[in-house]
């Protein structure tokens, strides 16, 4: 296929889509799923059938929409209406609704700051394109920017304009994806044959955290059109998607991605008319969350055990079978396109001096509206809760904020005005992270939150450094026994030094951040802990107090 | 000015492992260069002539300006570096590193056939592991007798791996290997058998000589009979590397 054709197939699509006088889009995401929205998807174009109308309204399955607290949710349009809460049985009311005024009772309020203060730049066309058909995804946009650069830019100029844009990587650490790539770029194989690979990081596992999945199952090719253009920029022929298994409707809507991109000639060799090549394919994660740590993620890519293994040397010049590799997260990848398209200076203008762009946010807990959301950097804690979460639900108080998962920290009400990047998270003692956001209200007890994020990070360790295979297990038994008003203040004393040394000598991420959640509920809510800790008998410090039996209220 | 053109011929460098100057050949971890120099850096994980495995975070260094700690094990030279191998803070994660072994299984020396032998046992001397500060786990493990002539006691294991490197990467039978993950974590036969029914197993034996404690044991050794000889291990390696 060449660029000029690339442009027909989408000139073609829009005609056709343009006869339609309506268009229903069924959000069909792992989320509405789960409450029938596939059914849904069924009844109205069955319906639209049985009508008769199947040459006006056209009825597509859609990815995320965001406000999955809300889901099953269908758009008319664009957004004229949007339905909530929709059952298979609401079709009818649906579709004979299309030309009159729809019932107020069914109908999301999109002037919401749900949607007003949100910015889509990765999730633009996600709830609005078809993911499983790739003609609808060219129409509106996809691959253009894989066309561009690979006419009109060399791979000095794509690194170029991914380095000036900003961006960072999106999986937590936030490394400049411009070095990273430029180092790839720069990197030669082991035996001069100049192998290299790009690696898309789609292990997502933090408890409550959903951003990847839907980026994936929403828009594709999107990541698919990332990964391809940073093939291009890093010399690298062979890219490969981690995905865990249990996204299938993600792995589904990859693999089929995958399939029409290469039947299109937009994957494979002489990519758009040029002569570059690049192949695609999917590797299953079988459930570790050590693998999203990319040397364990490389480890079980070749077939190993994944277990991480000291850095250095970097992926970057020995990676993926020990060639030159770059890992990127989802996110990260599906940020590239629009930077192509756009520029890197329009691009630059979101965000904050140092965080550009805008992050994708899985919104979870004590809060309204839950779902996924998609920010501009520098957007602070108080209005993603209050003004877009629509604050805290049953007239509760708010009590903290979870940011960056297990690896991550939690922030009270004195930290909600920090704005949002990765300095200033890190600074107030938490992490950017993966985009895991979960809010707790004032009935969570925290010292049950840090032995919910230990009990993960004990159950997920790999076992391979003592540190973290022991030390975990050791921190969360002495957090049970605190949370059960057994402890004594020798096990808290003895927790705080095993944080510290877990921290300081684990080999990799997982063990390194697992004490973080200890430290910054310890740090925020130390007399939650200490309530819970007797304080008479405290010489016996490890021993038969656990086992007394008596319960001392406090 | 431009630098010579070193690249193709090995490079030597100096540096400063606790405040001593010593010189290494590029691509030598700060581990090798220690022990040339006659400075001990605790390890277990680690054996001459197996690959790396970096797990027991023993060999942990400080680097003059950094706040991170490096493993010995695998980081390599420097030119300058400064190494301090031997700091308070250091000794004290130690000696956590060597109570957290003992708490994680049933080590009880008196009884052991590796008591006088046991590299976690001079360890836990040498840091001066009095006692263990951290609550003692006593799980219930098993003991596999099921070979003719070898045992693995998992009370005793400490998952260093250096029998499933020195099974796969030296002996080439990768009998052995790991199970599960975290603190449910074993060493297993092929698919999870008993040894004795494990095929792939060539008796060679070569892995209850590399194991640093009394979990992979001779049958018919009594307490504090069980003495291991490595000698072979290097020899092996070198004289593959010079006759390949």
């Amino acid at each position: 296929m060449t660029p000029e054709e690339l442009q027909s197939i989408a000139l073609k699509k829009h005609e056709e889509n343009g006869k339609f006088k309506h268009c229903l889009h069924v959000c069909v995401g792992s989320g509405c799923c789960s409450s029938q929205a596939d059914q849904v998807l069924k009844n109205l174009t069955d319906g639209v059938k049985k009508g008769g109308v199947d040459k006006d309204v056209r009825v597509i399955g859609v990815g995320c929409m965001g406000l999955c607290a809300n889901g099953p949710m269908v758009s008319v349009d664009d957004n004229q209406p949007l339905y909530q809460h929709i059952k298979p049985t609401d079709a009818p009311t649906i579709l004979n609704a299309l030309d009159k005024a729809p019932p107020d009772e069914m109908v999301c309020d999109t002037d919401q700051p749900f949607f007003k203060r949100q910015m889509q730049v990765v999730r633009e066309n996600s709830g609005r394109v078809d993911p499983e058909d790739i003609s609808d995804c060219i129409a509106h946009g996809a691959y253009a920017s894989l066309a561009k650069a690979l006419t009109t830019m060399s791979p000095g100029d794509v690194i170029q304009e991914v380095t000036k844009s900003g961006l960072r990587g999106r999986g937590g650490a936030g490394y400049p994806t411009g070095l990273k790539w430029s180092t790839v770029a720069k990197a030669s194989g082991p035996d001069g044959r100049g192998q290299k690979y790009v690696v898309c990081n789609g292990d997502e596992g933090d408890p409550g955290a959903f951003m990847d999945r839907s980026v994936m199952e929403g828009d594709p090719h999107r990541v698919l059109e990332g990964m391809c253009i940073a093939g291009y920029a890093v010399g690298a022929s062979k890219g490969i998607v981690y995905v865990r298994a249990e996204y299938p409707l993600a792995v589904k809507r990859l693999n089929k991605a995958i399939n029409q991109a290469v039947r299109n000639e937009i994957l494979g060799r002489n990519i758009l008319g040029t002569n570059f090549n690049f192949d695609l394919e999917i590797r299953l994660g079988a459930g570790a969350f050590v693998c999203g740590e990319e040397t364990a993620l490389i480890a079980s890519i070749e077939g190993n055990r994944g277990t991480p293994r000291p850095r250095p040397p970097y992926p970057a010049n020995s990676g993926l079978f020990d060639c030159p590799t770059l890992i990127n997260n989802v996110e990260t990848f599906a940020n590239i396109p629009p930077i192509i398209a756009r520029g890197s200076s329009w691009f630059a203008n979101i965000g904050t001096e140092k965080s550009k762009g805008t992050k994708i946010f899985a919104l979870t807990g004590k809060v309204k509206n839950t779902g996924l959301i998609e920010v501009p950097m520098g957007i602070t804690l108080r209005e993603i809760i209050y003004d877009i979460g629509g604050g805290i639900p049953d007239g509760k108080a708010f009590k903290a904020v979870q940011t960056g998962g297990p690896s991550g920290g939690c922030l009270t009400e004195k930290e909600l005005d920090i704005p949002v990047d990765y300095e200033s998270l890190a600074k107030a003692g938490s992490i950017m992270g993966s985009g895991g956001m979960i809010v707790m209200d004032e009935t969570s007890n925290m010292v049950d939150v840090a032995r919910f994020f230990m009990e993960f990070c004990m159950s997920e360790s790999c076992g391979k450094c003592i540190p973290c295979r022991v030390g975990t297990c050791q921190m969360h038994a002495l957090l049970d026994k605190i949370y059960n008003r057994k402890a004594t203040p020798g096990d808290l004393a003895l927790l705080r030094e095993l944080c510290d040394m877990v921290k300081a000598t684990s080999l990799c991420g997982l063990g390194q951040t697992a004490p973080n959640p200890v430290l910054s509920t310890l740090k925020h809510f130390e007399n939650e802990y200490l309530e819970r800790i007797q304080t008479s008998g405290a010489t016996n410090a490890h021993g038969p107090s656990a086992h007394n039996g008596h319960e001392v209220n406090a | 000015m431009i630098a010579p053109n070193t690249s193709a011929s090995v490079q030597s460098l100096t540096l400063q492992i606790d405040g001593k100057d010593v010189s290494c050949r590029s691509g030598q971890t700060i581990l090798d260069v220690a022990r040339e120099n006659a400075i001990d850096i605790p390890t277990l994980c680690f054996l001459d002539g197996l690959s790396l495995w970096g797990g027991c975070r023993l060999c942990m260094v400080e680097l003059a300006g950094s706040p991170r700690l490096f493993a010995a094990c695998a980081t390599q030279c420097a030119e300058g570096m400064q190494v301090v191998t031997d700091s308070p803070r250091l000794l004290a994660y130690r000696k956590t590193i060597v109570e957290m072994l003992l708490c994680e299984r049933n080590h009880v020396c008196a009884v052991c056939v590796s008591n006088g032998h046991c590299e976690l046992q001079s360890l836990a001397q040498k840091l001066g592991v009095t006692h263990v500060h951290l609550p003692y786990r006593y799980p219930k493990l098993e003991v596999d007798s099921s070979h003719d002539r070898f045992r693995l006691d998992h009370n005793r294991c400490i998952l260093c791996t250096r029998c499933v490197r020195v099974c796969d990467e030296i002996e080439g039978a990768h009998t052995k290997d790991v199970k599960g993950r975290g603190i449910k974590s074993f060493i297993i036969h092929d698919l999870d058998q008993p040894w004795g029914e494990a095929e792939s197993c060539t008796t060679c034996g070569k892995c209850v000589h590399v194991c640093p404690t009394g979990a992979l044991t001779d049958k018919g050794t009594a307490v504090a009979e069980m003495a291991k000889r490595r000698q072979f291990l290097p020899y092996l390696t070198q004289m593959r590397e010079t006759h390949s």
